[in-house]
């Protein structure tokens, strides 16, 4: 079985975030890159799923040049291939969806895997997007795959609880924190993920539906009113919250 | 004339609290655009549900079936057949997770753009501007929909559904056959009596401040005293104290609750990122300069463990 996972090269969260001069994206000084959060949970089972059922994995970026460095951090994990779809400009998520489901299917993969979001757009998209583009089932937000054969069962994490749902193959899973640990890169798998060839093609042009208009950064609070450095300053809290902001 | 249609959410027979946001917010866009709007349902029996009519909805249209109480794959193709049919060419849905996983599958089976997750849509020369967070709320993006169809879902406890009125929807229902769905849920598992941090009013989130995974009880009596849910940070989190369904911030929840507490919690960026649009803020943390405190509305500087079991006598007393 081929068992593809998408992975996207985002901005650190402990970054700050300021809008370059356009006013349509952000200013790249001081950014440093990162693979997504939530990626290193889709590749973590992907490779489990791997090991227990056997098969190959790929990993697939959308991206300029810039995208290597996480495709060689899922390589170092202990993905088998890389590619690179490769594409500078600006794109829509529906676009994104279909350049990759372009790739699942010429890879032929069966069994997809995306990080439930990217936390720079924070569209939490991509992955049902695709699913639907392919014909393959999904399941979005999941806390606990397995696989038996064609059958699939997660958890997905809803409001309050989880839902327990079942599927078939070909299916596209998106994971959320606590599906899995996802394992260190030892340095072997860094020393090979170096020497591996990540394949470059470029990606499948699709129309842009979505039109940014402008970036901006949310109005800024103002510091608030320290009311006390001990306990006598509890009474005074709790009659703001109730008498003048009327909040409890 | 545009029409406009408004997807109605249930939980167990109950219409969710956010769909009445979507009603509301469907039906404002409707009169700014000059459009029509009603609502569609999926379920079986629904309680109430021409109560939606108090928000402006006029028709709605119930699938039903005891197969569709739960989320299937279904859901999908429904209603995607039914926007097709009745031309619908704006789709609103609420950001919940049932609505983050179709709205986006709607919009590949429509070839449409779509808005996920809007905090504000206005009207203006007859297009309508979204405004959603990006970067966990570090930035704000406005943008607009240029497909001839477009699907939006709107962020919970964020659109204001005001004071229904009197009106009642007319309930057309459509009685389904369906055979077994695809993708289909087989059990929820509720976490029994717990509020959900992203639905929450009231949060009370403790950090690392709180030293331990045993103090966390006094946090969640002080949750429970005020019918909140208790949040936690990233640090907390990672350590093992909380479950990540409590998490707040950049890889957590992005919340909005009336009443924030941040108790403990020193304010990582990408803490500060998923609670700042709280309406009121409330920090308690021994070090005056932590970054909480910019963002905080009222703070007290001191050891939470003095603040804490005072703070809750004093509820106790303005709840008796």
């Amino acid at each position: 079985m081929k068992i593809a996972v998408c992975v996207s090269h985002v901005p650190d969260t402990a970054s700050k975030i300021n809008i370059a001069s356009n006013g349509k994206n952000i200013d790249q000084s001081g950014i440093t890159y990162i693979i997504n959060p939530y990626d290193e949970f889709a590749i973590e089972e992907a490779l489990k799923t791997k090991e227990k059922h056997g098969g190959e994995t790929v990993a697939i970026s959308l991206g300029s040049d810039a995208n290597k460095e996480t495709l060689r951090k899922a390589l170092a994990m202990g993905i088998d291939n890389a590619v690179l779809l490769k594409d500078d400009k600006y794109r829509d998520s529906l676009s994104v969806a279909k350049a990759l489901a372009e790739e699942i299917k010429s890879q032929n993969a069966e069994l997809v895997f995306f990080g439930k979001q990217s936390v720079d757009f924070d569209n939490s998209v991509v992955g049902q997007l695709t699913s639907e583009l392919l014909g393959y089932n999904c399941i979005s937000v999941v806390v606990s795959f397995s696989l038996d054969g064609n059958k699939i069962i997660c958890e997905r994490e809803i409001e309050g609880g989880k839902e327990v749902v079942e599927t078939t193959l070909p299916a596209i899973i998106t994971a959320q924190k606590g599906l899995n640990e996802p394992r260190y890169a030892s340095l072997k798998g860094i020393m090979a993920a170096k020497k591996k060839e990540i394949l470059e093609k470029p990606a499948l042009e699709a129309e842009n539906f979505v039109e940014v208009i402008s970036m901006k950064k949310p109005p800024s609070k103002q510091a608030g009113r320290i009311i006390g450095n001990d306990v006598s300053a509890v009474p005074e809290l709790v009659k703001i919250l109730h008498e003048e902001a009327k909040v409890i | 004339m545009t029409k406009i249609l408004a997807f109605i959410e249930q939980r167990n027979g109950q219409i969710k609290k956010s769909s009445f946001e979507v009603a509301k917010t469907a039906f404002d866009l409707s009169n700014k655009l000059n459009a029509s709007v009603e609502a569609i349902c999926f379920g079986n029996e629904i309680n109430n549900l021409e109560s939606v009519g108090g928000y402006g909805i006029s028709k709605v249209t119930l699938l039903k079936n005891p197969l569709l109480e739960n989320y299937s794959s279904h859901y999908l193709s429904l209603l995607v057949d039914f926007i097709n049919q009745n031309n619908f060419d704006v789709i609103v849905f609420s950001a919940t997770s049932l609505g983050k996983d179709l709205s986006p599958k709607v919009s590949a089976k429509l070839n449409c753009g779509l808005a996920i997750d809007c905090i504000d849509l206005q009207v203006t020369d007859d297009s309508i501007i979204a405004t959603r967070p990006i970067y966990a709320g570090k930035a704000l993006l406005d943008i607009k929909i240029n497909s001839p169809k477009k699907v939006f879902s709107l962020r919970p406890n964020v659109f204001n559904a005001g004071i229904p009125n009197e009106n009642k929807a007319e309930v057309n229902i459509l009685n389904v056959e369906l055979d077994s769905p695809k993708v289909k849920v087989i059990e929820v598992k509720k976490s029994e009596g717990k509020i959900d941090v992203a639905e929450a009013d009231i949060i009370v989130s403790g950090g690392r401040g709180m030293k331990g995974p045993e103090n966390f009880k006094m946090i969640e009596e002080l949750a429970e005293l005020l019918g909140g849910a208790v949040g936690a940070s990233r640090a907390v989190v990672d350590a093992g104290w909380r479950p990540h369904s409590e998490q707040v911030g950049q890889t957590g929840k992005t919340v909005s609750p009336t009443l924030y507490f941040a108790l403990g919690i020193s304010g990582a960026i990408q803490h500060l990122a998923g609670m700042r649009s709280s309406k009121y803020i409330v920090a308690i943390n021994k070090d005056k300069d932590a970054p909480i405190f910019q963002t905080a509305d009222y703070g007290i500087v001191a050891d939470v463990f003095e603040i804490l079991p005072a703070l809750i006598e004093e509820i106790k007393k303005i709840k008796q």
